[in-house]
């Protein structure tokens, strides 16, 4: 007879808060490194993929433990969507080094006022 | 799990435009340099299109469809058709823009084309998905077309600038709608209103999940303090890309405030009153002050875009049919009058010079009197004079915030646009009374100069008349 497996998850050891609490660690610290940062901007657009990640964590778990399947389907279009933005940055960053030869989110300040 | 035939009819506008978009694509590819024209043609033949589709759908009832993840309201249709009209002019306005700084390509007709798809899939949005993927095509398609320039240093910085805040403000949305995901178990707007409205939830995990989304939105609208990326923005942008993207998308973003907040989390208004209240004043406040300071008019004209997004959350705070309306209302106007305003730096500017400095306009009077005169109107209008139409807008709010006893909040708006007339009035100090440094003439090709005037005189016509647009309005909420 086949095991039920999602029984044996919803009732294992990991529970729903400890899902939920990776996601917040992994948003706030791209959060933080979103504004602590001021090095390089490549950092940047690792911290936004690592934020839509924690997103992506809360959805499934919460997709899971609710027994509904649209939360995973949410997912699979966050992540279509996060590698169209990671393609846009990535060529917004090549045509801001072309222009000023530094990817210094210092140097970033031409536009003020 | 049974599958039902969706309602394709009522998406018609949407496929039209999708598809349209991929055959420009395809078409530009064999088009030479000299026949770009015929992209530029097909693109306004998509709007019209989409215009008369969305014409033809137009009825007074409320359709879903696609599994409940698309709605189609009076409000939808008529946004969608303002949207239309709006991207409509802003392409008469920046062809020749376009043309003289090597612009003219069909990436910049595409790109705002995948945009105004994404602004209707947000506007008809009945779900977090639906309302997300139209939001990002949108923001994606504004993100290349700010960098569209790329030997120009300030729109690869701003595009960057866009692209990093956008990107962030995106993902706070989303996490906001995960939680209330996880706490009301759908994504269903609908199903989602309903929940709540039953009112067993933990109101506390739903705020918490309101505040992440009001971020979002709150950064799309451009509300202070999410409003950092907009003078940059449209200050670094080619002005032919800011004047699309400081007009139809507010009133995408309009639509998404009201999706969210009327139709998804109704019954937590109490919760979102306040916060929006402050967010209104700090807009009002910060958007009227801070443009005082400004030398460079795009700027200016972006820290008044700021405080008019504040005025338009004046009308949904105040929670009422009538007020959502009014919001409506001063959106579609603001767009119009933004079309105007950065037109106004369009028609200034020629190869080799933006025209984005206010010492730019100095005497134009003597130069050009009837452009002096589009101006002065246009002016008089954003800073709420009658009887031009921006007043209409400004008293249509007010009175949607005193029927609802916040007599306080209306002081404090009127307060500001007091304030914030000095740095439209002198602009017109600066045309009508300061010596010219220059006595050339303007001299803007025919379309675009008959289009500015066209654009100036409505905004008085409207001004003159403006009950049409606001039974209209109206009528989207009040049935």
């Amino acid at each position: 007879m086949p095991r039920n497996v999602s029984d044996d998850w919803g009732q294992g050891m990991i529970a729903l808060s400890d899902y939920l609490t990776v996601a917040a660690i992994l948003f706030g610290l791209s959060m933080a490194g979103m504004f602590i940062n001021r090095k390089n901007i490549i950092i940047l657009l690792m911290c936004i993929e690592l934020m839509l990640l924690a997103v992506n964590i809360n959805f499934i778990a919460f997709s899971h433990f609710l027994g509904d399947v649209a939360g995973q389907i949410f997912v699979f279009f966050i992540l279509t969507v996060a590698a169209a933005e990671a393609a846009i940055g990535l060529a917004i960053l090549v045509v801001l080094f072309r222009n000023r030869g530094s990817i210094n989110v210092a140097d970033m300040d031409t536009l003020k006022g | 799990m049974n599958f039902e035939m969706p309602n394709f009819a009522l998406a018609m506008p949407e496929m039209f435009v999708l598809g349209m978009t991929c055959f420009i694509l395809m078409v530009d590819m064999f088009l030479s340099e000299r026949s770009r024209v015929v992209t530029y043609l097909l693109a306004q033949a998509t709007l019209v299109g989409a215009f008369i589709l969305s014409l033809s759908l137009f009825s007074p009832l409320r359709e879903l469809s696609f599994s409940n993840t698309f709605v189609l309201d009076p409000m939808a249709s008529l946004l969608k058709l303002a949207v239309y009209a709006v991207v409509f002019t802003v392409f008469l306005y920046t062809r020749s823009y376009l043309r003289d700084r090597n612009m003219y390509t069909g990436e910049f007709y595409v790109l705002a084309l995948f945009g105004v798809l994404g602004m209707m899939v947000m506007i008809s949005a009945h779900s977090f998905l639906t309302l997300y993927l139209g939001l990002e095509l949108l923001s994606l398609s504004m993100y290349a077309m700010v960098a569209l320039q790329r030997d120009n240093r300030v729109a690869s910085e701003a595009a960057m600038k866009y692209f990093l805040l956008g990107a962030m403000a995106s993902a706070m949305l989303l996490y906001g709608m995960s939680m209330l995901y996880g706490v009301t178990g759908s994504l269903d707007l609908g199903e989602v209103s309903q929940v709540i409205a039953e009112g067993e939830i933990n109101r506390l995990l739903l705020v918490f999940g309101l505040v992440f989304m009001l971020v979002g939105v709150a950064f799309k609208l451009g509300a202070v303090p999410f409003h950092m990326w907009v003078p940059d923005v449209y200050h670094g942008a080619p002005t032919a890309v800011t004047q699309f993207i400081s007009t139809a998308p507010k009133l995408a973003a309009f639509a998404l405030l009201i999706r969210l907040l009327v139709d998804g989390l109704g019954g937590l208004q109490h919760e979102w009153h306040d916060i929006l209240v402050l967010l209104a004043v700090l807009s009002l406040s910060v958007g009227n002050v801070i443009a005082i300071a400004q030398s460079n008019i795009k700027r200016m004209l972006a820290y008044s875009g700021i405080s008019h997004a504040g005025f338009l959350l004046l009308g949904v705070l105040s929670g009422t049919p009538e007020g959502y309306a009014a919001g409506m209302f001063y959106a579609i106007v603001y767009s119009i009058m933004g079309l105007a305003g950065f037109g106004m730096v369009l028609l200034m500017s020629r190869v080799g010079f933006e025209a984005d400095a206010l010492e730019d306009y100095k005497g134009l009077n003597q130069r050009s009197p009837w452009f002096a005169l589009m101006m002065m109107f246009i002016m008089f209008s954003m800073a709420g004079v009658p009887p031009f139409i921006g007043f209409w807008a400004k008293l249509s709010v007010l009175q949607a915030i005193v029927s609802v006893d916040l007599i306080w909040l209306a002081a404090v708006a009127v307060i500001f646009s007091v304030i914030g007339a000095y740095y439209y009035l002198r602009v017109i100090k600066l045309m009508y009374f300061d010596a010219p440094e220059t006595t050339t003439a303007l001299q803007p090709g025919r379309e675009l100069s008959m289009v500015f005037s066209a654009n100036a005189l409505l905004i008085l016509g409207m001004g003159i008349f403006p009950s049409a647009l606001m039974a209209l309005c109206l009528q989207a909420f009040v049935l």
